[in-house]
């Protein structure tokens, strides 16, 4: 964290959220973000996320805790006074209004000048590349233009802050990853305040500056991208961003940063501890498949595993190898498709090596 | 671009237009039944209508050499010899067929009072000899009444005698010819273009009050968990599964003199007498109100239904205060809802019958009252004709209105 004053823009302290008074769906959540930031909220459906979105906008009550922008508490404050711009999975674009109708809206809300106005929402299409459109209804556009215009619209009026409620999510693949440069473009260019809302890892790794990730009302780990992916705190955080092997063993030793696990078939395997307590006996392993390499290999090494081949699959840039430790645990690689890449029959024994540094051990309870 | 023509054999040709005949045909057949059944009880029956509001051919049936005769007779004077005479004979044949009540009443409508006058005409050539009402039937006629020496009821026979006429319109709207054969204002009593605008009012009175009970309701319904909707639903569709007799009958309950309205109301001292609920405007209006409130709640809650939430959010996000933004958004969203409902429950009201006939008295009597009044009881199913006839005209007009206004396409009844 940095000076005081640029992290408390926003605040989240303690905030909890039930619905039925019994379960909390928000279990004490905590945050800082800075101004410009561009944080993601990351997690499986009914994790929590949108709950701590919607208790931001104001449509949802705070059961307990507070939310602070700049210092002032705004849980009090009606959902139309907070100044926070909205874009919607739906895009909640207004289908009886025109596409420059519906970017004037909140600009004619704040009774500034129609030829304000006219000028700004001129400026804004431009923006999104959408000029011609301006006349449309949202029912003409593709999906692409949607969320663009919906998207210009929550930052026409400068909102403090803009919140995204999985923008993207109705889109396919190849818009969805255009829109990712489009919003982060926009964001480097105008420097406001996002949180992010998604499910999508990929989404959330390459547009976040960071990226809290939720699990059962909690978050598990608040992070930029690369610390959240080369090192994770927990194992579901291990799990859930990017692919991963996970072998579970037995510690057989405690040193200051590391500890040594005793796996399937004999071998000492030395990691990095995560969050495995002095006291316990038995833990999870995490290795990501990139960071394993197949013998006979050039690359440095500190641990080695024997594995049976199982199979081998084709993807394109890369190959994926499937091999199985004695207690069946299955274990992936992937090896860039270049010539090294080696070729097993089925059962044939490979040994597979890591680096300390890329393996981490967890405490065995995985949610 | 001009585009490669698309070249296809005879075989696939032939093949081609067969598929799309077999599909017309498929689309034909699916629809027929309800075509048919359409057609018979609502095209035929209205088509008659229409054609009896103004194909009136009793009088020329009755007294066919009569109205032959009169053909020529310019209205001036008495008729001469040539048509009073056949007139004798004609009334002497119908009073022998019995039949001459009709001709009585049917002249009656033209010129109130004809009635007796014709029937004892009638009794009194038919003792009268063919041979003598040949020789000197005008002066019978003469002696028989002194109204058959007066040009304007020749002028009433002559008009009763026309087999395509407007006079039912004529009366529908109050008006009547004048001697000079001009259109005025009805002399006598003027009931029905009051009873129009009474009908229309309380129409709009029972539309207003269900689109100001029905509004919140489906708003609440639509944005209720489906378990609550559906059995708040299940409140608003009971109506619709229990007889309309037992519904309206369920009110003179409440509201008569001895009913629990003022049973309740004497009990808890507000009043010393009880208030004339029954039997009123009133109680038309409210009895229908309830009726027909559900088809005034079902098409606004599916559209409002189909409104996504984040709309609201979206402009209340967006700084818009809620009633601001409840206009300006979510009301011409639920717009197609309003207006078919709204439409729905008008149109259903101005013709509406058992209800206002059960609990409205004489003052809550609405047109469709008297159009079944003339039906039943005076016989008069011209004027009832020309009645209904208005009535689809007014509804079609409003229609058509309402059309330019806010656009037919708009309606969305689910």
């Amino acid at each position: 964290m940095s000076s005081k004053s640029d992290s408390s823009f926003l605040q989240f302290k303690n905030v909890k959220k039930s619905y039925d008074q019994k379960t909390l769906v928000v279990k004490d959540f905590n945050l800082d973000v800075k101004k410009g930031e561009f944080v993601t909220l990351l997690g499986p459906s009914g994790s929590g996320k949108t709950t701590v979105l919607m208790m931001l906008a104001g449509f949802e009550s705070i059961t307990s805790g507070d939310i602070t922008i700049q210092g002032e508490s705004i849980k009090r404050t009606a959902p139309y006074r907070r100044n926070i711009g909205m874009v919607f999975q739906s895009y909640a674009l207004f289908p009886h209004l025109t596409v420059s109708e519906n970017l004037g809206y909140p600009l004619s809300v704040r009774k500034l000048d129609k030829s304000d106005i006219k000028a700004k929402v001129g400026n804004y299409l431009k923006l999104i590349e959408l000029e011609a459109f301006g006349d449309r209804y949202p029912g003409q556009l593709s999906g692409g233009q949607r969320q663009r215009v919906a998207l210009a619209r929550a930052l026409i009026y400068e909102p403090r802050l803009v919140l995204m409620d999985e923008p993207l999510g109705a889109l396919d693949k190849k818009l969805r990853e255009q829109m990712q440069f489009e919003i982060s473009h926009l964001h480097h260019r105008l420097g406001f305040t996002v949180i992010y809302v998604t499910h999508d890892q990929t989404e959330a790794l390459t547009m976040s500056s960071r990226i809290a990730v939720f699990n059962n009302g909690v978050v598990q780990q608040c992070a930029p991208p690369d610390d959240l992916y080369e090192r994770p705190s927990n194992a579901f955080v291990a799990g859930f961003i990017g692919e991963n092997n996970f072998i579970s063993g037995n510690v057989s030793a405690h040193k200051k940063k590391t500890v040594s696990v005793a796996v399937p078939g004999g071998r000492k395997i030395v990691a990095q501890n995560a969050d495995v307590g002095s006291g316990e006996k038995n833990c999870i392993i995490s290795i990501r498949p990139e960071k394993i390499f197949i013998q006979p290999t050039a690359h440095a090494y500190d641990n080695e595993i024997t594995a049976k081949f199982v199979a081998r699959y084709y993807v394109g840039d890369f190959i994926r190898y499937n091999f199985r430790l004695a207690d069946r645990t299955e274990i992936t690689v992937k090896v860039l498709n270049d010539l090294a890449a080696p070729e097993f029959s089925e059962d044939e024994d490979a040994k597979l090596v890591w680096l300390t540094k890329d393996c981490f051990a967890f405490r065995k309870e995985r949610q | 671009m001009a585009q490669k023509p698309i070249i296809l054999s005879a075989e696939e040709t032939v093949s081609a237009r067969r598929e799309l005949f077999r599909r017309k045909f498929m689309a034909f057949a699916f629809v027929s039944p309800l075509l048919l059944f359409l057609l018979f009880a609502f095209v035929a029956p209205i088509s008659t209508m229409l054609y009896r509001s103004f194909y009136n051919p009793t009088v020329a049936v009755l007294i066919p050499q009569t109205i032959a005769a009169m053909k020529t007779w310019e209205g001036k004077s008495v008729p001469g010899t040539d048509v009073t005479a056949v007139f004798a004979a004609e009334l002497k044949q119908l009073a022998k067929k019995r039949l001459s009540g009709q001709l009585a009443e049917a002249l009656n409508r033209v010129r109130p009072g004809l009635s007796s006058i014709v029937k004892s005409t009638a009794r009194k050539m038919r003792r009268a000899e063919d041979a003598d009402l040949k020789e000197k039937g005008t002066e019978l006629l003469m002696e028989a009444n002194g109204v058959w020496a007066e040009k304007s009821t020749w002028r009433a026979v002559a008009r009763a005698g026309k087999v395509y006429t407007v006079d039912n319109f004529l009366t529908a709207l109050d008006l009547e010819t004048n001697e000079s054969g001009s259109i005025q204002r009805r002399e006598a009593t003027q009931i029905y273009v009051a009873l129009y605008t009474k009908t229309l009012r309380i129409a709009l009175i029972i539309t207003v009050l269900s689109l100001l009970l029905g509004y919140p309701l489906a708003y609440y319904l639509a944005n209720a968990p489906s378990k609550l909707a559906n059995a708040l639903m299940l409140m608003v569709l009971l109506p619709f599964w229990t007889s309309l007799l037992v519904r309206t009958t369920s009110w003179i309950a409440l509201l008569q003199t001895n009913g629990v309205v003022n049973s309740t109301l004497i009990w808890s001292g507000l009043i010393d007498t009880p208030l004339e609920l029954l039997y009123t405007q009133f109680s038309t209006v409210i009895a229908m109100t309830h009726i027909l409130l559900p088809f005034m709640i079902l098409p606004l809650y599916s559209v409002m239904k189909g409104i996504d939430p984040s709309y609201m959010r979206a402009a209340l996000s967006m700084g818009s205060k809620p009633v601001p933004a409840f206009i300006r958004i979510y009301l011409p969203m639920s717009l197609p809802g309003l207006s078919a409902g709204a439409l729905l429950v008008f149109i259903i009201s101005v013709g509406y019958y058992i209800t206002p006939a059960l609990v409205g008295g004489t003052d809550g009597q609405m047109i469709s009252n008297i159009i079944a009044f003339h039906m039943q009881q005076s016989n008069n199913w011209e004027l009832a004709a020309a009645l209904g006839t208005l009535l689809l005209i007014l509804i079609v007009a409003l229609y058509w209105t309402y059309d330019r206004l806010v656009g037919a396409g708009n309606i969305k009844l689910g």
